[in-house]
């Protein structure tokens, strides 16, 4: 049992390892708005599989990683995930009988949810988003959220992540 | 947050988890610089003798160039001393690479590959080969982030070059503008004029180019102009930054505090 756990917790590091890569990867410009929120998608996708597992704290952590990967206020991304998360551990279990389109209706929500706490740090220091693209990307997390779960999926059965 | 924003208690803490993190940078960065790599190593002969030519030419021409720019600063630092100016002597540089990296789109910074270990410290100037670049925000000990001169809560203190008048360039969050903020109705200030920075807010060093203003609406119900300024580094191309160390701060501020007093025993060294 605590053999198949170490090997689960390996796998969600580098799931996660895997999304930081994928939300700093550099795109042609036009593009950049368009980049998913990976990190939010695969926290939320661990938060409603294992809530026991990851949950708040797990969210706190890796939102701080963002903060330093990407050079930001230290403590903003960490909070709007500590907040998703919060509120997909306690939604998870009506979440995850959802169909898939309608789970992506609650990423959606979720999603937009974080960018708005992150809208609002940035207006208190001063940096308020000046453009509706910086929505689209919610949009587009939670079109993409239906192949995130299921690729998802497939890696924890495969893995025997529990 | 606050305690970032405010009163940075936190960077050690923000760069120890960046060491943490290089990994991830280096491997976002690898394809990139693996691709310089090979194109560096697969280039042919006759290619690189063209480019030998060239740099060639290109350096003789620069040190031609240089040849008259020694005998001017000389001549500068002279006549400085003569008006017992503080002066300024040739300035420190180090190369830097910027890591093929997206941070945040909303605010405009990069990541380059020298950090403290290199003697880099926060708010160090940048300059690429047009002019200048940015600052460096957060130092860790392998890498810094530096913030662009377009970054929105970035403003550099200017000079126009053809006058003299000093503004202040706000960025505005676009690459290729900048915002001239208080510059009066009817200021001496025109489309094409060259601001260069004016090093009065301690950060930048004096007289390198920083922008080209583009724009000048005079609006007589306001009291200040709009004037839009583009700047002169290539911010959203260059891959190689220059750091920049001031010489002789200090000392320049000594000798600007003892100038009166030594201003007599100056002189007459100065006419021999």
């Amino acid at each position: 049992m605590s053999e198949a756990k170490r090997q689960g917790t390996s796998v969600i590091i580098l799931t996660f390892l895997f999304a930081l890569l994928l939300s700093v990867i550099p795109l042609p410009s036009w593009l950049v708005f368009v980049r998913p929120e990976w990190v939010p998608l695969v926290l939320i996708y661990w938060c409603l599989a294992l809530p026991t597992r990851v949950n708040v704290g797990v969210g706190w952590s890796v939102g701080l990683v963002v903060d330093v990967l990407e050079g930001n206020l230290l403590g903003q991304h960490a909070l709007a995930y500590a907040v998703i998360a919060f509120v997909t551990v306690k939604l998870h279990k009506q979440i995850r009988v959802y169909p898939l389109w309608q789970q992506a209706l609650s990423i959606l929500v979720l999603i937009a949810l974080c960018q708005l706490l992150l809208a609002w740090v940035r207006g208190i220091i001063g940096q308020a988003p000046d453009s509706w693209a910086y929505w689209v990307s919610s949009f587009i997390s939670a079109i993409l959220w239906p192949w995130v779960f299921l690729l998802l999926r497939d890696i924890r059965r495969k893995f025997r992540v529990s | 947050m606050t305690m970032d924003h405010r009163h940075h208690y936190l960077d050690g803490l923000r760069s120890a988890m960046s060491i943490l993190i290089y990994p991830v940078h280096y491997f976002v960065n690898l394809p990139f610089s693996a691709g310089t790599w090979m194109g560096d190593n697969m280039i042919s002969r006759e290619e690189l003798l063209a480019q030998k030519g060239e740099l060639n030419s290109q350096n003789t021409f620069l040190k031609a160039q240089m040849q008259k720019f020694i005998s001017l600063e000389i001549e500068n630092m002279r006549l400085r001393k003569l008006l017992d100016a503080s002066q300024q002597i040739g300035d420190k540089v180090l190369a830097a690479e910027l890591f093929a990296i997206d941070l945040d789109p909303f605010s405009h910074k990069v990541l380059i590959n020298k950090g403290s270990r290199h003697n880099v410290h926060e708010g160090q100037p940048l300059l690429d080969a047009d002019g200048v670049y940015g600052q460096t925000i957060y130092v860790t000990p392998i890498s810094s982030t530096a913030m662009l001169i377009t970054d929105p809560s970035h403003a550099i203190p200017v000079q126009v070059n053809r006058t003299g008048l000093r503004a202040i360039a706000a960025g505005t969050g676009s690459m290729d503008k900048l915002d001239l903020l208080h510059i009066p109705n009817n200021a001496d200030i025109r489309v094409g004029d060259v601001l260069v920075s004016s090093g009065l807010g301690g950060v930048f060093p004096v007289g390198y180019p920083v922008a080209e203003v583009t724009e000048v609406t005079p609006d007589p119900s306001q009291p200040y102009a709009v004037v839009k300024a583009k700047p002169k580094a290539q911010l959203d191309r260059s891959r190689e930054v220059l750091i920049v160390w001031q010489a002789e701060h200090e000392h320049d501020e000594a000798i600007a505090t003892d100038a009166k007093g030594h201003a007599r025993k100056q002189l007459p060294e100065l006419q021999q």
